[in-house]
């Protein structure tokens, strides 16, 4: 060895040389090593003796991971959750909402009692305020059903046997099995499902799982979609089986929904990112018995109250925004009706409206306040502080506002397929850390949204 | 296992959930294992935090830091993303292995499931391979023992050459044993001699052409044998590392108190 220390340089350089002389197999020959070593020591250290509870684990797995049971349980177990929380979240809804804009009215009847000007009152009552009641109203119900229910499944095992389902249709698509999983995050929230496409090995199968993370419907959307079943879907059918009804539709949205995380992963994977599809080993799990406590706190505190704060976060200053643009004229119109007619033709084209457009453009930054923003758009000037059924909300779209069927239908895919929220779309730009991808993550989606909507549109055009 | 006699005994008593406080730590401790191993369990009934637990693979993608108290001293604590090996490219898998490489944690407890030790010790032997400092968490005893498993934790730990603890971390048992481990081991009052897996006859040599070269650049630097393994793999952080200098810092952030080791295995590594 020299006298004067080896440079950093000639370390690599002498790696280099040894690593050509190595080979290309000197990684599987190193696992191997490790393997062994590994199943030595394991064997030294566990003794067995026969249980029931290994076969009774693998006697369920052969049921819900069966190739011909596995996709009608998971539809059917899916189907329970959306109909427990559409079945249970629509009483409490509209107590929240009657307690609610009881409020609103009596707090607005004692500023102006108390001599407030009316833009005071206006803007604190019945903009920011209920803008934060519609949000509450909407939301939580369905949250605090649907993520507790949820959490069980994550908590008992059940999201990797998902996985294990759907993994060969991901693989035909050419992306990533594990994308199942992000997939399934994505149902909580689309920017965590982004962060959590860590778990995927190559870049190129993160890169589709990043882009199509947004066509499941997150749980901010999710409302908005429920609703929608529940006024246009359930109200042609007998009371009986409205719940079951809506319930269906939405399960039909979500597989829509991963119909076209499949189609755009495929198109992406023979385009833009094509290449082939790697394998992974997935473990199952063991079925756990759920801790109850945990499960509360985990999806009561970390989920909803994490959901229901950011909604209220960018409610409020919606709701301001809402009430700036219906009070502030500008010439004969105020400024919302101005942006309403602006948006009108575009809208009116893809089978939505103005106001639909206009509610989307300000809850880009949460998707959670769509319906609320769209509700206040509708009912801007006039105080009507009683609609707080689904019944009376179906009333002012349909007969006040000339909603059809074709607009739910539409409103629901626009839902479904529309941009992802700010936090996702920022969300992508952390993770690629490239303009370019992110862009595409965002206006793919409007894009498709546009498109699909458009087609819809145009095809009931032509039937009628 | 234990449960009255937790509240009698010392190790419960010198233990303090410090949750986020993470400032002023004494110590770096490193949490790794394989996903769905309860990881984040342990993390949290250390911590008193309430980082989310769930049931599947791959759940804690990020780095979570918490910190707590024993015997006077404070640890912080480092939940690394579950993996199954340290050798692949994906994100999760370099997260951890750089943290154990440059993060120099004072000690890592390696959480396995005692239901599936032979996949878990894959993970083991890797991290064994970078760090002397680590104890091994046996996690999910009481599913071992369900599934009428006997898991003999003194053979491990003699197998492995560190100190190897069984837990039930959803239940807190084990936790203070666990605790009172790591610091022996921080303090070097357990002395460890972690088993390193005998290479394939034509890769030790590359090995040993490699570590001398990278001990004169960077004497007294711990992983020499592993940084080897990796610029042999041609690992591009490595790489990166070794040529920006930040290998050469590591071997100089060795001043503190050297952690005894006996030779045993370690006689490829070269000297310490």
């Amino acid at each position: 060895m020299t006298s004067a220390p080896a440079t950093p340089q000639a370390v690599l350089d002498r790696s280099d040389h040894l690593r050509r002389q190595l080979g290309g197999s000197f990684r599987d020959e190193m696992v191997a090593s490790l393997y062994e070593k590994a199943g030595e020591i394991a064997v030294r250290s566990v003794r067995e003796h026969g249980s029931g509870k290994w076969d009774f684990d693998q006697r369920i797995d052969r049921i819900v991971t069966s190739r011909w049971l596995g996709l009608p349980v998971m539809l059917l177990l899916l189907g329970a959750v959306f109909w427990f929380t559409i079945l249970g979240a629509n009483i409490p809804s509209q107590m929240l909402a009657n307690a609610l804009f009881a409020v609103e009215a009596a707090a607005a009847r004692w500023f102006e009692s108390m001599g407030s000007p009316w833009w005071l009152t206006g803007f604190v009552w019945h903009g920011v305020f209920r803008g934060l009641a519609w949000v509450v109203s909407v939301m939580l119900p369905p949250m605090a059903i649907f993520f507790p229910v949820f959490t069980i499944l994550e908590d008992l095992g059940y999201l990797p046997r998902v996985a294990f389902n759907l993994d060969w249709l991901f693989r035909k698509a050419g992306a990533h099995g594990k994308q199942a999983l992000t997939m399934a995050m994505g149902f909580g929230c689309n920017a965590a499902g982004v962060t959590s496409t860590r778990i995927i090995d190559s870049p190129r199968e993160r890169l589709l799982a990043i882009l199509t993370n947004n066509f499941v419907p997150c749980n901010g959307r999710f409302p908005t979609l429920i609703m929608l079943a529940v006024i246009f879907v359930a109200a042609a059918f007998p009371p009986a089986v409205a719940a079951l009804a809506a319930a269906g539709a939405v399960v039909a949205v979500v597989l829509l929904g991963v119909g076209f995380t499949l189609g755009v992963s495929w198109v992406l994977s023979r385009s833009l990112l094509s290449g082939e599809a790697s394998a992974f080993t997935l473990e199952m799990p063991p079925y756990r018995r759920p801790s109850i406590l945990r499960i509360l706190y985990t999806s009561l505190i970390d989920r909803t109250i994490f959901v229901l704060g950011r909604a209220m976060l960018t409610a409020a200053p919606a709701g301001a925004l809402i009430w700036i643009l219906a009070n502030v004229q500008a010439g004969e119109a105020s400024l919302a009706e101005r942006l309403i007619a602006l948006l009108e033709p575009l809208g009116v084209a893809i089978g939505l409206d103005g106001v639909i457009l206009l509610a989307y453009v300000i809850a880009i930054p949460a998707n959670e306040i769509v319906v609320p923003t769209m509700l206040m758009c509708y009912l801007g000037g006039s105080m009507m502080m009683d609609i707080t059924t689904y019944e009376q909300i179906r009333e002012v779209l349909v007969d006040q506002h000339g909603w059809t069927l074709l607009t739910a239908v539409n409103l629901m895919l626009f839902s479904l397929l529309h941009n992802p929220c700010a936090t996702t779309i920022l969300t992508i730009w952390k993770e690629t850390r490239s303009a370019r991808w992110t862009a595409l993550g965002a206006l793919m989606p409007l894009g498709l949204a546009f498109l699909i909507c458009l087609a819809t549109a145009q095809a009931v055009g032509l039937l009628l | 296992m234990n449960s009255e006699a937790c509240d009698s005994c010392p190790a419960h008593q010198q233990m303090a959930k410090m949750g986020v406080d993470i400032a002023n730590c004494d110590h770096v401790v490193a949490l790794a294992g394989n996903p769905n191993t309860g990881k984040s369990s342990v993390f949290n009934a250390l911590t008193g935090l309430r980082q989310h637990v769930g049931n599947w693979t791959g759940k804690t993608v990020t780095r979570a830091e918490g910190a707590f108290g024993y015997g006077g001293k404070r640890y912080k604590l480092v939940d690394l993303p579950g993996t199954y090996s340290l050798l692949s490219a994906s994100q999760d898998e370099e997260i951890s292995r750089n943290f154990l490489l440059f993060g120099q944690p004072d000690c890592t407890v390696v959480v396995v499931d005692a239901t599936a030790l032979e996949r878990n010790l894959n993970l083991v032997l890797q991290v064994l391979e970078i760090t002397d400092r680590a104890v091994i968490c046996v996690n999910l005893m009481d599913e071992a023992e369900r599934k009428g498993m006997d898991v003999d934790v003194r053979s491990l730990s003699r197998d492995l050459g560190v100190p190897a603890v069984p837990t039930v971390a959803r239940n807190k048992q084990g936790l203070g044993d666990l605790v009172a481990s790591v610091a022996a081991v921080v303090s070097g009052e357990t002395t460890t001699s972690p088993l390193r897996v005998e290479p394939p006859a034509q890769v030790r040599e590359a090995i040993n052409g490699l570590v001398p070269l990278i001990e004169d650049m960077a004497p007294g630097l711990p992983s020499a044998r592993w940084v080897a393994l990796r610029l042999l793999d041609g690992d591009h952080k490595v790489r990166e590392a070794l040529l920006s200098g930040e290998i050469a810092a590591l071997a100089d952030q060795q001043q503190r108190p050297a952690p005894r080791h006996n030779s045993g295995v370690r006689a490829i590594a070269g000297a310490q």
